[in-house]
Formats: C-alpha cells, sequence, structure tokens
C-alpha cells in the first residue's frame, strides 16, 4: 500500500502573527515554522497503516526551498522519502493542482491530508484534490482502518458519527482521534539525512482568487469591575455609555 | 505539576547558529519532555522515586550516547547536539538529565575512549537502548574534590583483581547494571574497570533523604573483596586523567543543561509577572521585577553565547578542561541565581509544586557541587590563567 501524506509548512501555533503596513502579507521573520499540527496527525495514521506491511509512506509538500526543514522532520518521524513542488503555495486551487499533477503520473493507494491547515484555514485541499482526481473525498476524519481494497472511515458529525466506506484510492481530511502525533526519535532524525527529498517544478495554474488584505481580530477592550454594593453602577453604565438598553 | 507552557528564548537570535538538525534534535526533546516528563515529574519529585519508564524514552530520544559512534548503538551526532539535548532534559529535570549524563558521560564515554573493542561490543549497544544501565564510580566518602587520595583499591590475584572500598553519592547505582569504577593498583596507580550487577561482594544501598535530585536514583558502591576479572579493566588508561577526561564531557553536559533549568524558571517567572496582578496592575510593571527578569535573560543569554562557543571548540577538538571548568560553574551558578531571583517573582506560589521554581532551585544546589564544586572550578581557572596551583 503506498499512501501519500500532504503537509503544510505552518507558522508555531504559538507565533506572534504580523501583516506588512499594507496588510497584504505575513510577516515571516523569527517566526518558527512546523507541519501543520492536522497533517502530523494524518502522518502518523498512515504510518501506522504501514507499519510491518511492506507499505510505503510518501510525504508531498507545495513550497520553495526554506520548507525543506519542515520535510526533513517529516522524514524523521518515517516518511520513505518526500517530494516538495517547488513554488511558494499561493491559494489552495494552485495547491490542490500541484498536488493532483503529481498523482496523475505517480498513483497512491491513499492521499491523507490534515482536515485544514492551522495558518489560513482553508479545509478545501483534500476535496478539491479527490475532485481534481476524480476519486472520493472525505473530511474530518476521526477513525481509518483498511479491509482489502477499501477503508472504513469514521466522521465526526453534528451530534454524532457517520461510518462510511470508501474503495481506493481516495482523500481524506485527518481531524483529531484517528492518530496521536509522534515524536521523532534520534534513529529517524539520524537515517532522514539521507532518505530521498525531490524537487519538482510546479505546472502553471490560473490565478483565480488575491488576498486583497488581512486584518487582525479586533483587540478586546480591558474589562471594568464594578463592585457588588454599587449594582446600580452597572445599568447606568449599559444606558449612558453602551447605550444598549 | 500545572500544564507545561514552557517556550523558550533566544534573545540573541541564537538558533542562526544551529543546524536545522540540531533544531529538530531540540525541539524533538522537547516535545517528548512535555509529554512524558512534565506530567509527572512533580509527583516524582515529591515520593523520591525514579519514574522507569523514561529510560525507554531516553534512549528512543538520544539520551544515551548521542555522540558515541553508530556502529556502537550511539547516535554519531556532535557535541552541540549533546548539549542540546542535556539542556532539554534538564528543562524538565536536573535528575532526568543526571541519569543521562552518567549513562553518556561517565560510563558510555569511557568504555568508548579507554576500553577494548570486546568492552567496547559488549556494553556500549546494551547502554544505548537503555536494556543497561550504568552508572559511575570516583567519589569516596572521604574523598571528593580529591580523587587521588581514593582508598579503593584492586590487588592482583594472577587470573583476576580483588576489588575493596566504597564509592559514595553515586547518581543510577540503585539500578545500575553496570558500574565504572576507579580504584588503584598496588603500584598506586588509578585504574578503571566495568563492574556487573550480581558480581559477588559487590553491593549498591540506596541514599535516601535527599532534598534535591529527588527524582534520580543516588546510592553507594561497596566492594567487599569482589573478584575482577581482568578483560573488564580498560586497558588504555592508567592514572587521573582517565576520570578526568570522564568528568570533562559530564561538565560540558552540565554546562548546556543548567541553561535548560534557568530558561525554565525564567520563562515560568516571565509569564507568572505579566498575569499576577498587584495594586491593579501586573506585578511585571514594577521597576523591581523587570530588573529581575531583565538580569535574568542578560546571564541567560550570556550562558547560552558561552556555551554554543564551547560546543564549537569541543566539535573541533580543542575545548580545553580549564575552558569547560569557567562553563559549568558560571552556568549552573547563572541558573541557581535564576531560580532564586524567579522563585521571588512567583512569591508563596513559587515554593509550591505548581510551578517548578523549587524543585530546579532544590536541585542546582546539588549540580553546582557535583562534577567538581563551585569553588574547585574557580581554582582549576585560576590556575590556568596563573600557572600557579591553589588547590593544596
Amino acid at each position: 500500500m503506498k499512501i501519500l501524506v500532504c503537509i503544510s509548512n505552518v507558522p508555531d501555533t504559538t507565533a506572534k502573527i504580523n501583516f506588512t503596513s499594507d496588510n497584504k502579507e505575513f510577516v515571516s521573520a523569527g517566526v518558527t515554522y512546523i507541519i501543520n499540527p492536522y497533517d502530523e496527525i494524518a502522518l502518523a495514521r498512515a504510518l501506522e497503516l504501514t507499519e510491518g506491511t511492506g507499505g510505503t509512506v510518501t510525504v508531498i509538500n507545495v513550497g520553495d526551498a526554506t520548507t525543506e526543514p519542515t520535510i526533513r522532520k517529516a522524514l524523521a518521524i518515517g516518511a520513505a522519502d518526500a517530494v516538495r513542488i517547488n513554488a511558494v503555495p499561493r491559494d489552495a486551487y494552485f495547491v490542490s493542482k500541484q498536488i493532483a499533477e503529481y498523482v496523475k503520473q505517480n498513483p497512491f493507494d491513499m492521499i491523507l491530508c490534515g482536515r485544514e491547515s492551522s495558518d489560513y484555514n482553508g479545509t478545501s485541499v483534500p476535496m478539491m484534490v479527490a475532485e481534481m482526481l476524480g476519486i472520493p473525498s472525505v473530511s474530518s476524519t476521526k477513525k481509518l482502518t483498511v479491509d482489502g481494497s477499501s477503508a472504513t472511515i469514521e466522521r465526526e458529525i453534528e451530534g454524532g458519527k457517520e461510518i462510511i466506506s470508501v474503495p481506493m484510492p481516495f482523500v481524506a481530511g485527518a481531524s483529531e482521534g484517528m492518530s496521536e502525533p509522534k515524536i521523532p526519535n534520534m534513529r529517524g532524525i539520524m537515517s532522514a539525512r539521507t532518505k530521498p527529498l525531490k524537487v519538482v517544478e510546479a505546472v502553471p495554474v490560473p490565478e483565480l482568487a488575491k488576498v486583497v488584505s488581512f486584518d487582525k481580530p479586533v483587540q478586546r477592550s480591558s474589562v471594568k469591575l464594578i463592585s457588588p454594593d454599587d449594582a446600580g453602577k452597572l445599568w447606568e453604565m449599559l444606558r449612558d455609555e453602551k447605550k444598549v438598553i | 505539576m500545572a500544564q507545561d507552557r514552557f517556550q523558550s528564548h533566544d534573545y540573541y537570535l541564537m538558533d542562526e547558529l544551529l543546524t536545522e538538525e540540531h533544531k529538530l534534535i531540540r525541539s524533538s526533546v522537547r516535545d517528548w519532555v512535555k509529554k512524558e516528563v512534565s506530567p509527572v515529574v512533580e509527583e516524582a519529585c515529591q515520593k523520591a522515586t525514579f519514574p522507569k519508564q523514561w529510560i525507554k524514552g531516553l534512549a528512543e530520544i538520544g539520551g544515551f550516547g548521542p555522540y558515541i559512534p553508530e556502529e556502537y548503538g550511539g547516535g554519531g551526532l556532535d557535541q552541540v547536539s549533546y548539549g542540546l539535548i542535556m539542556q532539554e532534559l534538564e528543562r524538565g529535570d536536573s535528575g532526568l538529565r543526571s541519569t543521562a549524563s552518567v549513562q553518556s558521560s561517565l560510563v558510555m564515554y569511557p568504555i568508548y575512549t579507554y576500553g577494548s573493542e570486546e568492552q567496547r561490543k559488549k556494553y556500549l549497544p546494551k547502554l544505548a537502548s537503555g536494556e543497561w544501565m550504568g552508572c559511575f564510580g570516583l567519589t569516596e566518602p572521604d574523598h571528593g574534590s580529591n580523587p587521588g587520595g581514593m582508598l579503593s583499591n584492586i590487588k592482583d590475584k594472577g587470573d583476576h583483581f580483588l576489588l575493596n572500598g566504597s564509592k559514595m553519592w553515586i547518581s543510577n547505582a540503585p539500578f545500575a547494571d553496570v558500574a565504572v569504577v576507579w580504584a588503584k593498583d598496588e603500584q598506586g596507580i588509578i585504574r578503571g574497570m566495568v563492574l556487573e550487577r550480581g558480581m559477588k561482594g559487590f553491593t549498591t544501598p540506596e541514599t535516601h533523604g535527599k532534598w534535591s535530585l529527588r527524582a534520580s536514583a543516588t546510592g553507594e558502591l561497596v566492594f567487599d573483596n569482589v573478584k575482577v576479572p581482568k578483560e573488564n579493566i580498560f586497558p588504555n588508561v592508567k592514572g587521573l586523567k582517565g576520570p578526568l577526561g570522564c568528568l570533562n564531557s559530564a561538565r560540558y553536559g552540565i554546562a548546556w543543561g543548567a541553561i535548560g533549568a534557568a530558561l525554565d524558571c525564567y520563562d515560568s517567572a516571565l509569564r507568572y509577572a505579566k498575569e499576577r496582578v498587584q495594586f491593579g496592575k501586573p506585578i511585571a510593571s514594577f521597576q523591581l521585577t523587570q530588573k529581575k527578569l531583565a538580569e535574568m535573560i542578560t546571564e541567560i543569554t550570556k550562558a547560552q553565547l558561552l556555551t554554543w562557543r564551547l560546543g564549537v571548540l569541543k566539535n573541533e577538538n580543542r575545548a580545553t578542561p580549564a575552558q569547560i571548568s569557567m562553563a559549568k560553574r558560571n552556568n549552573v551558578n547563572m541558573a541557581l541565581q535564576v531560580a532564586r531571583e524567579a522563585r521571588q517573582i512567583h512569591g508563596g506560589m513559587g515554593i509550591t509544586g505548581e510551578y517548578p521554581i523549587m524543585r530546579h532551585m532544590m536541585n542546582l544546589e546539588s549540580v553546582i557541587t557535583y562534577e567538581g564544586t563551585h569553588d574547585i572550578h574557580l581554582l582549576i581557572t585560576g590556575m590556568d590563567v596563573t600557572g600557579i596551583n591553589a588547590f593544596e
């Protein structure tokens, strides 16, 4: 079984988020990048599914050379080889097209992604890749088991869960619970030095969407505390300052 | 302990001096510590037990012999990698780092450096995997800073040596499978050897009642007419330079480790100072708190740069014992001062197990004494710059 895991290179979840003065671009200086946490779950499950079966896990990333430390970490965790599509990821359509074009030339039994990336929270790459390849896609996957040439998948839905069966090949977006992210061990880090990392040039993709600007959430204003003995003041503030009553 | 919210601090962008692999090693060890150590270390210290489940994890993340060549089961990594591993382990707890230091620098290092090929093949792979744990016997009840005065001795009995004596303050002793022991031969020359648990006359009573390094097992080594096979003696070293070579490696790791403990204290103090409100504003807004925090990060930053440079020198095989002494002494003292200031910033909370401060502080009281005391390292620097020995 050959599994492809799509990994995004995203800012550490504790990174300070800032944009350029024209609010058009993220400021990456001084930011530590990591594997998108949902993608780490997908990678961990892929390794579990292939462990001891002779199957292989390949990771693919759309990014320039600065993403290679993140790719090496995926190799250290246990992926057998890696592919980097040499382009700065513009948007979900661009990324999906690159992955789909690669898979058309290099088929896999299963393509696992995180259910969304923690940077721009797009959520659309898994579905777009599946659509471009004409294969099933499943989002928010909580459990995934393989039975012969199909997989049984448990999805989280409002108020319960959904159990579905899909034939291979398919695309699934990993959610919490599918597996636990793995910490690279020393042997993994050492072997990652020599594992193959293939760089493939990007295919041309039309620009369908453009970011106009980014805005950070409005900062919460400070809390005003009112003494319990002075509860009437609250009513006055709501009426006179906030004018909500 | 409450949730481990640690974030590292790199005021002078020292990360730019590291390779991507260094950073991956560091983040992997940090992740392992957050997952496996932080949730249980407080209780382990309160109960004074060493969590044995750490051994397997320590082996997997490269805590045992990271710079020993791969053919003997080690990691084949450089000295900066070793330092970063020690830093992250001690960020978790000095006792945890001590266990790894002893295994790597005091047991695997001498077997690799002074041992025969048979000894290397027999012991190193099992020590690297954590299947066997080791300890190191140099200090004696009456000989600490003066190891050359040791009383432990071996007598040649033809096909074996007969070992008598005792060692004290030995990390890992209570559960160690093997012990690297130093004793004088009949000519008064210090020799090194490997003992195995089960040898008749060799016992390892545990030391109880410590207020420091409580999550690390400490004990004695007692030798009562222990028959040591001649093939267990290190063939490639004689004299005090044998154990001192091991200590150089361990002290180098401690210099890095102390930065980890200091970073943990500083990180906790910085967060606490910004969250704790008194007189209507965070205590971080008061000048006396800022003085403490500013001095902490200044000293940490100086130690980081000193130690990185020492690592580069060590990689080039140019680090002198005196340079290592300076870094060990400076960094452990720095960490202890940072812990004390951080304790003040935490107020009463600083003495509880909700925060790591008091645990680090108590641990560091051992670290500033073992592997060459604070004063002895000063005299090493003094001797190095004046050329005059002030020890005796």
